[in-house]
């Protein structure tokens, strides 16, 4: 087996039992790591029951895992997974930093984490050397405290295992903050200052396993790929091809704050009321001025898209985040009437301290900021907070109220989904109509309706096995790039922005490099994605205990997707129903799967997966 | 060059790796070609180079600083480092290395580190003249580190310092006196 580490560290914080698990050949084979492997661990482990597993309940396990690309591919991260709060399904969210190189050096694939503990506690692994730590100190503290206490306290510990070693280099830590120790279904697994695992909600399961952050430190070599040479020089031809992307290296996702409203009217504006603005105090340019590190990055990465933007002065000073890339330009930003980069810094700023997923938790912030438009909640409703668009105050207070669960912030700490449907029962209104959601996953920030974005198919949420992530879009044809591509993506573990121009040929000549195992991109969507796929669309079918989607009715867009557009160049387009609904046959067919979207008896048993299909049976969506 | 030329000296061609802090993209690009180089294998732990992230943003590249009076080589007391003629870089002989530490206590920057496998110390050798991590750095255009001819004139070891205290300093540099002090302390 090569370019795995060959165990995985399985740590229940119940009993607190730390083993070694290791999986055959295979499985290794078929799910290569990561999402698939998280896939295929639940599936084994929780599926017979999934439908009583509550995500925030003891019985839900934590996936950290690597991929066979980690550390070599040009570009590292890491994938977080389980039964997720949100889609009550699987998703593999991934996180960038170098977290997966360090949990590899120390000899691990990854970690499985059953139960939950008594006290808050967090893991610490150096090498073989792990133990489960007192977090008392730091539960409740934000993100800079979180890490620098971590850090600290771990480099002096590791001095103490390697006392004669000179300098300690500190170690990787995964962690979340506030969000998560309050199990809303808005937190981040966040690494650094502000990268998140955001979608899923995994923060919220590691605050409900009283887990507050995960320490690794490895000394050893990233585990030998089967031919050195060829991964050395794939990898190499890779980073040039990133080297030669200036544009995006320069600007990273950052750059779309202006572009996806301005020029492809898809960036979501005041609760997605619009996706069209030109507002030119939210050009590139403009973020530029608060860049104090133009290109920053993770392990290995060529492209170095992020920037490190901190406000050194006026009534936000202190503030540090990351870009805002793309995404939290959009849902801390214009999707909330801020258009200055200032506001816009600021506020993600706060998001992360807190934890809060960018995109999920900023959200949450835009539905309720339409339904006090609409006067649906009101100034007492909040507690006194005047939420009017672009009052930035405003925003990070409520921001506060969500991590902390207090007040309405209570409510709104359930996503917009479920915040949508406890309000509309407070208030008896239907107000599912405002929540951007897909399965429970408020929608990455790329509209369809214009149909000028790269994510332009009107599947591509409806679709995908994990709802509203716009880094796993399901399109057509089935079989060139879309979800199944996505699953290499997650599973092999990459970064998908360091791998723009590789082709589906290259990444499969990279994984037979790494592992030595054979693989034809035939078999990877004929087959191999499509067993990954069935299973996260059976797991998420199945759902529960609180949130249960019906096959077909809700693999659809949501409302506010079949409103016109009713502003900017695309002024009056929206999707067609008719359309919609033969892609989404074709779509399903496609998959093997029956026109209610449930896979076939015989693609599973095509699949080998006869014990989905008994599942299945056993709940009669196969009849 | 003239200069030397007149004065009949022949110019030194010992080289100095130049490092922008500020300029860290923290990609450890570097640390990846410094260990497949020396070791064959992706290592940070034993690259020559390390990156330093006490607060994320602020990178540190970690390496030997080469000073002119070499404090690690004479407080060896085993013989084991030496300074290489053509280079100017501290060799390390890894039979004599005892891996004692004194030339860690005697590097003003804490520089050498012990090899996470082997019992011996871990100290830039500059590639024979051609460092792996500069051309690393410098094919990404994230110019951090730099190669430049070493003079004879400048102490390189008053540039040498401790991770944290680099840290200190560069994030002063780059965040701004107040929020280095809040992000540090």
């Amino acid at each position: 087996m090569r370019g795995y580490a060959g165990k995985f560290l399985e740590i229940d914080l119940s009993s607190r039992n730390i083993k070694d698990t290791k999986f055959s050949d295979e499985v290794l084979r078929d799910y290569i790591g990561g999402r698939g492997l998280a896939t295929k661990i639940l599936w084994d482990r929780l599926g017979r029951k999934w439908e009583t597993v509550d995500p925030l309940g003891p019985e839900n396990i934590l996936l950290v895992l690597t991929g066979p690309f980690t550390g070599y591919f040009p570009g590292t991260k890491v994938c977080v997974s389980g039964k997720s709060p949100q889609s009550n399904g699987v998703i593999g969210s991934t996180v960038a930093g170098e977290f997966g190189v360090d949990l590899k050096c120390a000899g691990y694939d990854g970690l499985i984490i059953t139960g939950n503990a008594e006290k808050p506690c967090y893991i610490f692994t150096c090498d073989s050397q792990v133990e489960i730590k007192d977090a008392s100190p730091i539960w409740g503290k934000k993100a800079r405290e979180t890490l620098r206490f971590l850090v600290r306290k771990s480099i002096a510990e590791i001095k103490d295992i390697r006392p004669s070693h000179g300098e300690v280099k500190e170690p990787s830590v995964l962690y979340i903050g506030p969000a998560g120790e309050n199990k809303t279904r808005v937190a981040a697994v966040v690494a650094k200052y502000a990268h998140g695992a955001g979608y899923g909600g995994y923060g919220g399961v590691m605050g409900a396993k009283n887990l507050k952050a995960i320490v690794a430190k490895g000394f050893g070599p990233v585990p030998d790929p089967y031919d050195k040479e060829k991964v050395i020089d794939l990898a190499q031809r890779f980073s040039e091809r990133n080297f030669k992307m200036e544009r995006f290296r320069r600007w990273g996702t950052g750059g779309g704050g202006y572009f996806f409203g301005a020029e492809t009217s898809s960036e979501p504006v005041r609760n997605w009321q619009s996706e069209w603005h030109n507002k030119e105090s939210y050009r590139k340019e403009e973020f530029d001025k608060y860049w104090v590190k133009k290109y920053w990055g993770d392990f290995g990465c060529p492209t170095t898209c992020l920037k490190l933007a901190v406000l050194k002065t006026g009534r936000f000073r202190g503030a540090i985040c990351d870009n805002p890339d793309y995404e939290l330009e959009a849902y801390l930003g214009t999707n909330l009437g801020i258009f200055t980069p200032e506001e816009n810094i600021y506020l993600s700023y706060v998001s992360n301290e807190l934890g809060l997923c960018g995109i999920q938790g900023g959200a949450v912030l835009g539905l309720a900021a339409e339904l006090y438009e609409k006067g649906i909640l009101t100034k007492k409703d909040l507690d006194g907070i005047e939420l009017e668009w672009a009052n930035v105050e405003a925003f990070a207070a409520l921001a506060e109220k969500v991590a902390f669960r207090k007040g309405i912030g209570d409510i709104l700490a359930e996503g917009v989904y479920r915040a949508a449907i406890k309000l509309g029962e407070i208030k008896g209104a239907n107000l599912l109509k405002y929540a951007v959601h897909e399965k429970g996953v408020a929608i990455g920030a790329h509209g369809v309706r214009s149909g000028e974005d790269f994510i332009s198919q009107n599947i591509a949420y409806a679709c995908s096995v994990q709802g509203g992530d716009h880094t796993s879009s399901a399109s057509l044809p089935i079989d060139q790039g879309g979800e199944l591509s996505s699953i290499m993506a997650d599973s092999a573990v990459f970064c998908i922005f360091a791998a723009f121009g590789i082709e589906d040929n290259e990444k499969i000549s990279f994984y037979e490099a790494i592992t030595g195992w054979k693989l034809t991109k035939k078999e990877w969507y004929k087959e191999k994605a499509l067993r990954i796929l069935h299973l996260q669309r059976a797991l998420l079918l199945l759902g529960g205990p609180d949130a249960k989607w019906r096959p077909k009715l809700d693999d659809d867009n949501p409302p506010r997707f079949w409103e016109p557009l009713p502003s900017g160049p695309y002024k009056g387009k929206t999707l067609d129903r008719k359309k919609f609904e033969e892609a989404r046959l074709e779509y399903f067919e496609a998959a093997g799967w029956n026109e209610n979207g449930v896979p076939k008896a015989e693609t599973l048993r095509k699949l080998g997966l006869e014990d989905v299909e008994a599942k299945l049976k056993d709940v009669a969506l196969i009849k | 060059m003239l200069c030397s030329k007149l004065c009949g000296m022949s110019r030194d061609e010992r080289v100095w790796i130049k490092r922008n802090y500020g300029n860290c993209s923290g990609c450890r690009r570097c640390e990846i070609a410094c260990s497949l180089y020396h070791e064959g294998k992706i290592w940070p732990e034993a690259s020559k180079i390390r990156i330093f992230m006490i607060v994320p943003g602020v990178e540190i590249p970690h390496l030997c600083f080469q000073c002119e009076d070499y404090p690690c080589v004479e407080a060896c007391p085993t013989g084991a480092l030496s300074v290489n003629g053509k280079t100017g870089a501290v060799n390390v002989d890894v039979a004599k290395c005892t891996a004692c530490g004194q030339c860690i206590e005697a590097c003003p920057g804490n520089v050498p580190h012990l090899h996470p496998e082997g019992n011996y110390i871990v100290i830039c050798d500059l590639c024979d003249g051609k460092p792996k991590c500069v051309k690393a750095c410098q094919e990404g255009r994230w110019n951090t580190l730099m190669l430049i001819p070493r003079e004879k004139e400048v102490s390189y070891r008053t540039l040498a310092k401790t991770p944290v205290e680099l840290t200190h300093e560069v994030a002063r540099q780059i965040l701004g006196e107040e929020t280095a002090k809040e992000v540090i302390d």
